[in-house]
């Protein structure tokens, strides 16, 4: 179904990411957001805050980043589509609910703009070093999609895109900027609504008495009711079973726990969402994401124009990973560099997609700032010997 | 310990249910609660004030945190929500401001809307969230084996105070009126008549309610401190209960064993948040202002 116009800023605009971010969620017709102040994130509710009055929808600033990522829930389940937004402590606090948004397949939107950590860390400074959190910082097993725009206007798209996957996989979706890529300002094209897809949520046409709340359909993942429309349903963090009971048995926990974690595989199966370029006869790959990515973009001009054959690879969505195609690659490329503002979190991830066929070579940064393109030029350079 | 045989001097007829079956998930019935406990007392209250007050059961929801009153979401046929711990505060918050028409319950223990969640209550009733908060006090975190609360009274014996708690605790009904609540009161599990009816009036009630019913957890804190079963709770509630309707709710303090003052402390008219979001809105932005349509799809 195409975007509501009421919340479409349709135009050329020059924005920066947070912004961008903004004006991805009123397309994506996420009519709630709930926050609590953290740098370098709350430029999107403060543009929220701004535009959704005459929208038609709320913001509430909560007491915290706990309350923010919980209200979102109560929200969703009320009908709406919902997000939050913060940063590295903030997203720490969050890690309770974004288990319980996975354990109650509510589909929400998880905004971090990644700053430097640990703890306090560099407020006002990037990094990437929440990508593992991210993927694994809530307790148990859990199925998550992590998205990583490198740009204002991918901060747009993407969040459009992270609204429609919460929708389609039930899955919380963490949207991954980092504090460059939130206050880099640049030309955002906002198309026409009816340009604009997005996924309504999938609500039962069953009645009440024939709907169970946590029946898959085939493809894993349940239909949804809300609140207030009579089907007197029950939504609980505890292990549960299809009718949404608490049931504290090894069966279900299995067929709970394994489908929460199975449901988002078509997606890491082929549809992960990536960028590459000059593969073809690449001896050295460059996997990289977000800001990183666009300071390796300069390593690999300068490497191609001293005649090394470097190639591009850039993730788009970090979880699931692409690691089927990166698999691919490493059959027939000498070796992988990977540059990113951590000590290293996805070069783990390209290891164990190569399994050994390839040299994975990290890049690392502690974060406070971005690599020189002679660092990565570098490591492409010895990778390419 | 004498074995007595309750005998029911009538004819039970095959149909008979109780009448507040039909509020409960009998599918999940034997609830898990301990012989004697308050809980299911204040459920029963519950369920009748929901009679009493005719409100479409479609459009009342219940959110609990976790623990022993956190159960009750799980018990109530009503569309329902045990959420984390401490936070049914804020989801219901969301909840409410995502469709206004729903009558949003909160109903939670004292560890749980207290410790963990005080943070999100104070908060709630300083925005005058139109929320109705009902806290079952067993003065004790019971669902993880009764350790010290923060409502636990000095001189009580815990798992974590074994000694004798010796931190001065939270008046609740204090708390909720300093932070803003339209409505507090304050009953046990002995007065099942006045909490219905206070249950009710508080459905009618706009705005951020209150009501804390202290109720007895015979299995851990009454047995620590050798306080009796579920019986002897109620012989004590009624002892030392005293009702003074409009009391002045910083002389409603608990101890061990002294007076408990119950009744409806607080009664007062303050615009809830929905209320003033709007008017400030079309203060500042006139027509420009687009009422919340929040639910995300026209079919919805």
């Amino acid at each position: 179904m195409h975007a509501d116009p009421a919340g479409v800023l349709t135009g050329v605009h020059f924005l920066d990411g947070d912004h961008a971010c903004c004006e991805g969620s009123l397309a994506a017709g996420a009519r709630f957001a709930a926050g609590y102040p953290i740098t370098p994130s709350t430029e999107v509710v403060e543009r929220f805050a701004v535009r959704i009055p005459t929208v038609g929808g709320i913001f509430i600033q909560m007491e915290d980043e706990l309350a923010a990522s919980i209200a979102i829930q109560g929200a969703v389940w009320a009908g709406a589509k919902a997000f939050t937004v913060t940063s590295g402590p903030g997203f720490s606090l969050m890690m309770e609910h974004i288990g319980y948004a996975a354990m109650t397949e509510t589909p929400c939107v998880f905004v971090n703009v990644q700053r430097g950590g640990p703890s306090t860390g560099l407020p006002t400074l990037p990094a990437q070093a929440d990508m593992m959190q991210a993927r694994w910082g809530s307790h148990g097993d859990y199925g998550i999609i992590a998205l990583c725009p490198n740009s204002p206007q991918e901060a747009f798209d993407l969040t459009i895109t992270a609204f429609n996957l919460a929708e389609e996989f039930r899955v919380p979706v963490m949207l991954m900027l980092d504090e460059c890529v939130g206050h880099m300002t640049e030309k955002v094209v906002i198309p026409a609504a009816d340009k604009i897809e997005v996924t309504p949520r999938r609500l039962t046409s069953l009645p009440p008495e024939e709907f169970k709340l946590f029946e898959p359909r085939e493809d894993l993942v349940p239909d949804m009711v809300k609140a207030g429309d009579g089907y007197r349903f029950h939504v609980t963090g505890l292990t549960h079973d299809e009718r949404g009971y608490p049931n504290m048995s090894v069966e279900t926990q299995d067929r709970l726990v394994r489908r929460l974690v199975d449901k988002v595989k078509p997606l890491a199966n082929g549809r992960a969402l990536c960028e590459t370029g000059d593969l073809e006869d690449a001896d050295v790959v460059v996997v990289s994401y977000g800001i990183t990515s666009r300071v390796a973009q300069r390593a690999l001009q300068l490497a191609r124009a001293r005649g090394v054959k470097a190639g591009k690879f850039r993730l788009i969505s970090a979880w699931p990973f692409p690691a089927r195609h990166i698999a691919e690659l490493a059959g027939r490329v000498k070796a992988f560099v990977v540059p990113e503002l951590n000590l290293g979190q996805m070069v783990y991830e390209v290891e164990r997609a190569a399994a050994g066929k390839a040299r994975v070579i990290p890049v690392s940064h502690a974060g406070g700032g971005v690599h020189d393109p002679e660092t990565i030029l570098k490591a492409i350079e010895e990778a390419a010997r | 310990m004498n074995e007595t045989t309750l005998e029911i001097p009538y004819e039970i007829p095959p149909e008979a249910s109780n009448p507040v079956e039909p509020f409960l998930r009998m599918d999940r019935m034997p609830h898990i609660w301990c012989a004697g406990c308050g809980i299911g007392t204040t459920v029963n209250c519950f369920t009748r004030a929901l009679i009493g007050s005719k409100a479409n059961l479609d459009k009342v929801a219940i959110v609990s945190g976790i623990g022993c009153t956190g159960r009750v979401a799980g018990y109530a046929r009503l569309d329902s929500f045990h959420t984390t711990h401490g936070r049914a505060i804020p989801f219901a918050t969301g909840l409410k401001l995502a469709n206004p028409e729903l009558q949003v319950v909160v109903y939670s223990g004292d560890g749980d809307l207290f410790a963990i969640g005080g943070n999100h209550f104070i908060h709630a009733a300083r925005r005058n969230m139109d929320l109705k908060v009902v806290c079952v006090n067993n003065l004790t975190y019971a669902m993880t084996g009764g350790q010290t609360a923060p409502t636990t009274p000095g001189k009580v014996i815990s798992a974590t105070s074994p000694y004798g708690v010796f931190e001065p605790s939270f008046n609740l009904v204090q708390l909720a009126e300093a932070a803003g609540a339209s409505y507090v009161a304050r009953w046990t599990t002995y007065h099942v008549k006045q909490l219905s009816r206070s249950m009710e009036e508080m459905f009618k009630k706009k705005g951020f309610c209150f009501i804390e019913v202290i109720s007895p957890c015979p299995t851990l804190y009454q047995r620590r401190n050798k306080m009796g079963d579920g019986l002897d709770a109620m012989k004590f509630y009624k002892e030392v209960s005293k009702v003074r309707n409009g009391a002045p709710t910083g002389e409603c303090a608990l101890t061990k064993s002294g007076e408990i003052v119950v009744g409806k402390f607080v009664d007062r008219d303050r615009p809830d948040y929905l209320e003033l979001l709007r008017s400030q809105m079309t203060e500042t932005l006139g027509d420009r202002y687009a009422e919340p349509e929040v639910s995300c799809c026209s079919e919805c």
